[in-house]
């Protein structure tokens, strides 16, 4: 882009995309705004034919003062915080496990990969009805097979299940990105580590970690993103219910199961700006993590 | 403290033998080149040294004590690797201070050795600076720092100055020089190079395919190299190895002399021939001379005075004192 024709033209070529992305993120983000600020129940009879009564912040009042208000935060923090914790931690083990030259090494990176390639609902209807039933499942014969009481996963254990089912399917994805981090990392690196005197465990803290940070630093920014809007799997598992109740699980409710679209809207503009918060957070730690 | 012997050492990679049996001594506080063409076996010779590969066969002794399956660590050495091998999250002074943190030395003690070698290395203005934000060769002493603080019992640079240029290279290698006569310190230092391996070495180890051609110190090898491969790799620009009728003459199969040991004249000489490409390095003058009774161009040094043209006919003759002559197996005849 060096001289003035090119800038222009690049400017040119690139405002068709532009334009739509912003349109794309404008209109739905405007409407989003204006019913939160108006009474709209369709079942009641309301319709934008004849005019929706404005009822100022009422609906982001309600929204708040709801019982389920609190409890669906704070579920969308423990879903999301657990996802994170073990996606990362099994991930940076999966990855230095599979940098280690072993036999098969090809079909077993596949394998591991595989989960993400499972579409949600599909992998949390497997959980539920192949591995977390308690008749039939695979899990209620392990525990049978110890003589113990199967667990009744979805509902007496209901948060750690979403945990361990979002996990499985986000684990592919962190191990892929932390694999490729590793095999980035000089060898002589290591070595020179060896020879300053720090065993195994020590390498790991003092050269690999580090070395890992900026990886994982976009692990959690992308999966943050993606599991503030978690819905399949808890629509598909427990629908909403023993606690599983997420922030856009409740906004779903509110619009879908309540007729209430005002309401929902209003948590809408909640969940933008709780995302907002986490993505302010998140810039300055990967900003700083992402200059060195 | 640091006499390094390697007694029957070999190393295979699988079914490829890299190292065949190799006997070598490195005296205490001796300058030690590994020198020789890319893939002879010099970097896996050093790496067997440090422990960073486990050697095939044999023994390696430091100081009197079998170090063959000790690991790295307690080895006492301290190497210095081709990409330097910063951590690149860790200030300069932390990279100096890692192995003495390693070993857990209190911090005062820490502190003190390691403003000692950046006094030393002259990185007092960069101790808070990232590895990333240095030049190659500021990061190539804080390498060397890193080395030092430990105060091994010999250090190991794997070919630690391929990556700088030129005029800093000439810098550097004057810097380790001075620095092993500063420390007295045992240096096993691998280099492709020949021209550092002359300047810095007090002894030479020519490798050739895993095996030691020549050892001995740098005018041991100019004045008397063992057989053709040493006299062709020492020595810049590289010897003139004629054979034929001319070498029979001398009772050889080849015969070899260096370009600074033949006369050149545009009146009279032994052989005959025409001037090809000249190079001119302004105190000196290289003539590529393509004499009839070799199939070889010969490379002659003259001084950078003398003006001969692109074609024009000259005569050489090789300096008698400084003729060598080596046998069908390409050793030398005395």
């Amino acid at each position: 882009m060096a001289t003035q024709h090119s800038r222009s033209a690049a400017r040119l070529m690139m405002a068709p995309a532009v334009i739509l992305l912003l349109g794309w993120m404008l209109v739905p983000l405007t409407m989003t705004l204006f019913f939160s600020f108006k009474k709209y129940l369709p079942l009641r009879g309301d319709s934008m034919a004849n005019g929706l009564e404005w009822v100022g912040f009422d609906n982001y009042v309600r929204f708040v003062s709801s019982s389920s208000f609190w409890p669906s935060i704070q579920a969308t923090l423990i879903i999301v915080g657990g996802v994170l914790a073990i996606t990362i931690v099994l991930g940076v083990l999966l990855a230095i496990l599979l940098d280690q030259p072993m036999w098969g090494q090809g079909i077993v990176r596949i394998l591991v990969i595989a989960p993400f390639f499972v579409m949600p609902t599909v992998s949390a209807l497997v959980w539920k009805n192949m591995f977390m039933d308690p008749v039939n499942g695979l899990l209620a014969h392990l525990w049978r097979a110890f003589g113990a009481e199967p667990v009744q996963w979805l509902s007496q254990a209901s948060l750690p299940s979403l945990i361990m089912i979002v996990s499985w399917q986000w684990l592919p994805f962190a191990t892929l990105i932390l694999l490729t981090a590793i095999q980035s990392l000089d060898s002589e690196q290591l070595e020179a580590a060896e020879m300053d005197g720090a065993p195994v465990l020590k390498r790991f803290w003092f050269i690999v970690l580090p070395h890992l940070s900026r990886a994982i630093t976009i692990v959690i920014l992308i999966q943050t993103i993606f599991l503030l809007a978690l819905f399949a799997e808890i629509f598909v598992t427990t629908g909403g219910a023993f606690g599983t109740k997420t922030l856009s699980y409740l906004i779903f409710q509110r619009v879908l199961e309540s007729q209430n679209v005002g309401l929902g809207s209003a948590g809408g503009v909640y969940a933008i700006i709780l995302a907002n918060i986490v993505a302010i957070f998140l810039m300055r730690i990967v900003g700083k993590n992402l200059d060195a | 403290m640091g006499r390094i012997v390697l007694d029957q050492v070999s190393k295979s990679f699988g079914e490829v033998e890299v190292i065949p049996p190799l006997d070598l001594t490195i005296e205490d506080g001796e300058f030690t080149v590994f020198v020789g063409p890319s893939g002879c076996g010099k970097s896996t010779l050093l790496r067997l040294i440090a422990g960073l590969e486990d050697s095939s066969g044999g023994h390696i002794r430091i100081d009197g004590a079998d170090a063959t399956n000790v690991p790295p660590a307690k080895r006492g050495l301290a190497m210095v690797f081709q990409s330097y091998a910063l951590y690149p999250h860790m200030s300069v002074r932390k990279n100096i201070a890692f192995p003495l943190r390693m070993a857990k030395l209190d911090q005062v003690e820490i502190d003190r050795r390691v403003d000692g070698a950046a006094a030393v290395l002259n990185l007092g203005d960069y101790l808070d600076r990232r590895p990333g934000q240095l030049s190659g060769g500021q990061r190539q002493r804080v390498a060397i720092g890193r080395a030092i603080v430990r105060e091994p019992a010999a250090f190991l640079f794997d070919e630690p100055l391929s990556n700088l240029d030129a005029a800093l290279r000439v810098g550097m290698r004057l810097e380790i020089s001075e620095l092993h006569k500063r420390l007295q310190t045992t240096m096993v230092y691998v280099t492709h190079d020949q021209v550092e391996a002359m300047t810095m070495a007090d002894k030479i180890v020519v490798l050739h395919a895993g095996r030691v051609e020549q050892v001995g110190s740098p005018l041991e090898l100019y004045r008397a190299p063992r057989n053709t491969f040493v006299a062709g790799f020492i020595g810049s620009p590289k010897m003139n190895l004629l054979e034929g009728p001319e070498a029979a003459k001398h009772n050889a199969r080849t015969i070899g002399t260096r370009p600074e040991h033949i006369a050149i004249s545009e009146t009279d000489g032994e052989w005959a021939g025409t001037v090809g490409v000249s190079e001119h390095l302004g105190s000196d003058t290289f003539f590529h001379v393509k004499c009839d009774a070799f199939p070889e161009p010969l490379t002659v040094r003259a001084s950078g005075e003398m003006t001969v043209g692109y074609g024009a006919k000259v005569f050489l003759t090789p300096d008698p004192a400084h003729l060598h002559r080596f046998d069908e197996q390409g050793l030398r005849l005395e």
